[in-house]
């Protein structure tokens, strides 16, 4: 102990302590703190770069995932549309096919009603001119042929034979 | 990765390298000293150390022996000159504040074989240390007591000694090491040059000593302390280790020094749970309560106490060690035991290499324990 | 018959030595038993082996 105080220099603890506290307070300022921070820069950015690699690689998993969601709901998509087209083709050719037949039956039987009456038409009109044919061969008969009894018979048996022909 | 290690193996050889040249011109070095010292020694003595007469060799010895314990305690101590090897050297400034400021150049010492004379007062050297002499006379100029202890006054001294020195060029030296790595951030976040080999022992102290002992949420405001107290002696430790005989922190004002920074921001960074812990410590009885806080208490100053002693003495005894071990080559001074000598240096040499780094980080990280057990909140019981 | 102080000391360096190496001992023997714990182990036994040589020398040096 005695030789520890007896070495004990107070200029050399002086110069020492000055000295060294300075150089904490200088090196602080010129070389700790730069170094540091450039050290934690660096460490920060390589974190960094890590992360956003391992970020960009889970994006694009989940891009390809999205990018299969898609394509799926479009094959989905499209194949809905056929088949409402499909349906929608089905259902107007059906209809299509409903309303001309309807057309037909209607055609038709405006046809055959006009036919019908053009028939009664003719008909009548065949009744009208035979009646006013046989007054007028009648006429004509009577006329000529009436002037005696035979002719008369005769003429009257072969009306009725006519007759029954008819 | 690859590349990290390859710059960290050849850091690893580059030091290895160093440290062989080192160890080989300390040996040198010292051994010059050693041989001239001697030389001096024996000359006085009127005596021919290459052919020792019979009688005479028990003393020319211990005279060698004197003269390596008189080279080990002048290395372990300061000095007021820069002492580089015979003849090659500086003086340094020295600053007393004894009647009023005076500064002078250590010439005018003389390495203590003269009495300045500043102002009208005078001052000797005497082992490394200025005393006010007695008289202008070297020979008067001291007065010792019946141990032989120097009994003179000692001024106040503030000069820049050969450790302040070092302190000075190793600050300057860390300021422009550091912010230079800090600078090449600026153009690339990449580490470059200095940058690659010291930015991992950055955040080795983060990520290892500071973060784990300290907490997530407070270690940041200690970092600049502990980054700077870990390469301070680190880099200091390694200094001692070149041939230029520098021995910083195996000198106790430095250590206590270091040490009482690291009292002062534990107790001033102390939270109410830290001193609760001191004073009255929970989930123990309350008859022993006051007991904990007498220990606890006496804890608190053998912490930093601790601290101080343990880097002093690491490197005080890793110095003595080595000096020791290379003065062993002087004693025997033959010629098949010097090389056996020698590797033990090498080897010793490698060994406090690590201590170097490993004292470093037993500080930092024992400083970074007692900041953590300052801020750190307990869950309650 | 007075004891040199340098029995003192040796009996320090023992003791230390001792109480170091059983840190050591036990920390490789845990090491052994659980690798992937290693650093927190490691620095465990620093922080002991730092504990028992701050006493160790604070011995050497209270004379």
């Amino acid at each position: 102990m005695d030789k520890l105080i007896n070495d004990f220099s107070v200029g050399l603890f002086f110069w020492q302590t000055l000295v060294f506290v300075t150089l904490i307070l200088v090196l602080r300022r010129f070389a700790w703190k730069p170094i540091l921070n450039a050290v934690n820069e660096r460490e920060e950015s390589i974190e960094g770069a890590l992360k956003a690699a391992e970020k960009a690689r889970e994006e694009m998993a989940s891009l390809q995932a999205s990018n299969e969601a898609i394509m799926k709901e479009a094959r989905e998509e499209r194949e809905r549309i056929l088949k409402e087209a499909r349906d929608m083709k089905n259902s107007i050719v059906a209809e299509a096919k409903e309303r001309a037949v309807a057309e037909a039956d209607k055609t038709i039987t405006a046809a055959k009603a006009t036919i019908e009456s053009e028939k009664a038409a003719a008909i009548a009109e065949l009744k009208n001119q035979a009646a006013t044919l046989s007054i007028e061969v009648a006429e004509k008969v009577l006329g000529q042929e009436l002037s005696t009894k035979n002719k008369q018979a005769e003429m009257i048996s072969k009306m009725i034979d006519e007759v029954k022909i008819n | 990765m690859q590349n990290c290690m390859i710059t960290n193996f050849k850091a690893f050889w580059a030091l290895l390298g160093f440290m062989f040249v080192t160890s080989s011109a300390v040996a040198q070095d010292h051994g010059h000293e050693a041989h001239n010292e001697a030389a001096h020694h024996e000359e006085v003595a009127h005596n021919d150390s290459h052919q020792p007469a019979a009688h005479k060799e028990e003393d020319s010895e211990t005279d060698i022996k004197a003269v390596i314990k008189e080279t080990i305690d002048h290395h372990l101590a300061d000095s007021y000159d820069f002492h580089i090897t015979d003849g090659i050297g500086f003086p340094l400034p020295v600053i007393l504040f004894d009647n009023g400021l005076k500064v002078f150049s250590s010439t005018k010492l003389n390495h203590g074989h003269e009495v300045a004379s500043i102002d009208g007062d005078n001052y000797v050297l005497h082992h490394d240390k200025i005393y006010k002499a007695l008289s202008t006379d070297i020979h008067t100029a001291l007065d010792y007591d019946d141990h032989h202890h120097v009994t003179n006054e000692k001024p106040l001294d503030f000069s820049i000694t050969k450790n302040v020195f070092m302190i000075l060029v190793m600050a300057i030296f860390m300021f422009f090491l550091f912010s230079g790595i800090a600078k090449s951030y600026k153009t690339s976040l990449k580490p470059q040059k200095a940058g690659k080999f010291l930015e991992p022992i950055i955040i080795y102290v983060r990520d290892e000593i500071a973060i784990p002992n300290i907490g997530e949420k407070h270690y940041k405001k200690y970092m600049s302390y502990l980054l700077t107290v870990f390469f301070f002696i680190w880099f200091l430790n390694l200094a001692g280790m070149t041939p230029l005989g520098i021995n910083v922190t195996g000198n106790i004002a430095i250590t206590f020094s270091l040490a009482l920074m690291t009292f002062i921001i534990t107790q001033v960074s102390g939270k109410k749970d830290y001193w609760m812990h001191i004073f009255w410590m929970p989930g123990v009885p309350v008859v022993l309560k006051p007991i904990m806080a007498i220990i606890e208490l006496i804890g608190l100053f053998v912490k930093p106490f601790s601290l101080m002693i343990r880097l002093y003495a690491n490197m005080l005894a890793g110095h003595v060690v080595l000096m020791s071990i290379i003065g062993l080559i002087f004693v025997f001074g033959k010629w098949v035991i010097s090389p056996a000598f020698f590797g033990l240096t090498l080897v010793l040499s490698l060994l406090e290499l690590l201590v170097a780094a490993l004292q470093a980080y037993i500080f930092t990280m024992l400083a970074a324990l007692y900041f953590g057990s300052a801020v750190e909140e307990h869950a309650h019981h | 018959m007075e004891i040199p102080e340098i029995v003192g000391a040796g009996l320090i360096v023992i003791g230390a030595g001792l109480g170091i190496g059983r840190i050591g001992g036990s920390a490789m023997e845990a090491i052994a038993r659980q690798p992937e714990a290693t650093a927190k182990i490691q620095t465990a036994m620093l922080i002991a082996a730092a504990l028992i040589e701050g006493i160790g020398f604070a011995a050497l040096f209270a004379k």
